[in-house]
């Protein structure tokens, strides 16, 4: 997750070495390198991401159907309806029965097709990939705003003035333009752009919107299920976040690949050198 | 050198912040029996999970109540028509139950309490009535909206006085199905024994003549069809029944 390329850029980057901090003497280029923090979270991070998204795509294919609101089941309206599993449009239902003589009678009815459900390996997959993840997350975010590395290599450059070189960058990137990388943490403008969304957005905001679901949760959190608009909503919001985050590590892959697969791997495993 | 120095110390903070954390959290889960694993790896995580919300979550909490106007279509899963099950005995107690709208339908209660005994419909809607529009939140995914009317299972639970060594409430049910929940969720001000729903009798499909609902858990924990009622003093009953034995974790968390 903290591996990128680095864009082309027009001036030499300077080398982030914190105040009072001497530079490591080994190091070639005087450059820093990714802190055994940074490459242990990072492997830990990414080994639960892959165990989450996998019981989560389970998790959906029980009921491939998204709501907004509150509440939504098959007798109600879909927002979105997803061709992923058996269970797609099934249909396996008795007649429908009004609870009441009212027209708009909220109705009910009994299922009787034997839908696809591994909930039962897939929930506790979930939720046990989920506390390792909020483990090393939370030992990431302690290291990393301890060090500064959050504030140097993430946060920096952030702001308006740094758009036009953002969108150069990404303009870079579209055409796969990439430097070798250095083995470190001195990302690229849209790499540390990208990351600091990730770390500090996407990723908190699928474990609120996951605990969003929880009964139990919202009745002592119920500021967690309104934030979200109900518990249909922060269960479609997850589901996108999911694809984003789907997206990043997509992309992720396809840079570490085209900026040199061994030297990256090296850097972020037990490797000194870039 | 310098730098490896300040890591090191930084370490020391961190680990002995993260020890005194986890002592304390671990400290107010001693009041708690956590749920058996059974060497299963999955199921450590719920185990935790159960532990950290039973540590940090308040334990009255309501959930949230809705309207009438927010009561929607709801779908009955899960469970087969009891009236033609293949188990004939109890499917035919259960037709008989239900040409005479259930009024020799009882439901026992026993174990780990002072005064056991059988209390029929009439009885439980003699105990104050609680109604409640809550969410209905189902381990597939999907949600609905609906307004239940029943007896507070504290009140009950009450009435025939817990024993001192009393942990777990076990609930059996004519379809053969067995779960628990521990006593801060039987306590719940929002754990019925619900006979009522949306307005009118508790219809078949959705357990007649009365189901359990438990508002802090996902669906699978509101039994229907409740014939008994086992007070225990562990979850070790469990381990052979119902909900462990098909693979289901006895606390789904979240």
């Amino acid at each position: 997750m903290k591996l990128k390329s680095f864009s082309i850029q027009s001036e030499p980057e300077i080398l982030p070495i914190a105040e009072g901090q001497e530079p490591i003497a080994n190091a070639p280029f005087n450059s820093e390198r990714h802190s055994p923090w940074v490459k242990w979270s990072h492997w830990i991070i990414a080994i639960s991401f892959f165990a989450l998204a996998f019981s989560g795509y389970v998790i959906l294919m029980c009921h491939p159907r998204l709501y907004w609101g509150q509440a939504g089941n098959d007798l109600t309206p879909a927002l979105i309806e997803l061709p992923i599993s058996r269970n797609y449009k099934h249909n396996g239902w008795t007649n429908e029965v009004a609870f009441s003589a009212a027209a708009d009678s909220p109705r009910t009815a009994s299922r009787t097709y034997d839908i696809f459900n591994q909930n039962s390996w897939g929930r506790s997959l979930h939720f046990l990939a989920a506390w390792v993840l909020l483990g090393a997350g939370f030992l990431y975010l302690l290291y990393g705003v301890a060090s500064g590395h959050i504030r140097r290599n993430l946060l920096s450059g952030a702001g308006a003035a740094e758009s036009a070189t953002v969108r150069e960058d990404l303009l870079e990137h579209l055409r796969l333009k990439v430097r070798s990388p250095t083995g470190g943490p001195q990302y690229g403008r849209l790499q540390r752009l990208t990351y600091a969304i990730v770390v500090l957005v996407l990723l908190p905001l699928t474990g609120a919107t996951g605990l969003a679901m929880s009964p139990a949760i919202t009745a002592s959190v119920p500021f967690l299920s309104s934030v979200f608009r109900g518990h249909q909503s922060a269960r479609t919001i997850h589901f996108f976040l999911f694809v984003a985050l789907m997206i990043f590590v997509f992309v992720h892959i396809v840079m570490v690949i085209r900026s040199g697969f061994r030297k990256q791997m090296r850097a972020m495993t037990w490797g000194q050198k870039g | 050198m310098k730098a490896s120095q300040v890591v090191t110390r930084r370490n020391a903070i961190i680990a002995a912040g993260a020890a005194l954390g986890g002592a304390l959290v671990l400290r107010r889960w001693g009041a708690v029996e956590l749920p058996p694993t059974y060497g299963h790896l999955l199921r450590i995580g719920d185990a935790f999970t159960y532990g950290a919300q039973r540590a940090l979550l308040s334990h009255r909490s309501l959930a949230q109540e809705y309207t009438r106007g927010d009561i929607c279509s709801f779908p009955a899963t899960g469970t087969y028509n009891p009236a033609a099950m293949p188990n004939e005995k109890n499917s035919s107690a259960y037709r008989r139950d239900q040409q005479n709208g259930f009024a020799d339908w009882r439901i026992s209660v026993e174990g780990l309490v002072a005064r056991p005994g059988s209390f029929s419909l009439a009885d439980l809607k003699r105990l104050p009535a609680r109604t409640q529009i809550t969410r209905h939140v189902c381990e597939e995914g999907w949600s609905a909206i609906g307004e239940w009317t029943g007896a507070q299972l504290s009140r009950l639970l009450d009435a025939v006085g817990l024993l001192p060594a009393a942990r777990i409430v076990n609930f059996h049910s004519i379809d053969e199905w067995t779960d628990g929940i521990d006593l801060i969720d039987a306590f719940h001000p929002q754990t019925i024994l619900a006979y009522g729903m949306n307005g009118r009798d508790l219809p078949v499909p959705h357990g007649a003549p009365v189901r359990l609902r438990v508002e802090t858990q996902v669906g699978y924990k509101s039994m229907k069809y409740l014939t008994r009622i086992v007070v225990t003093d562990s979850l070790a009953y469990l381990e052979k029944a119902g909900v462990f034995k098909s693979g289901w974790s006895w606390h789904a968390g979240i």
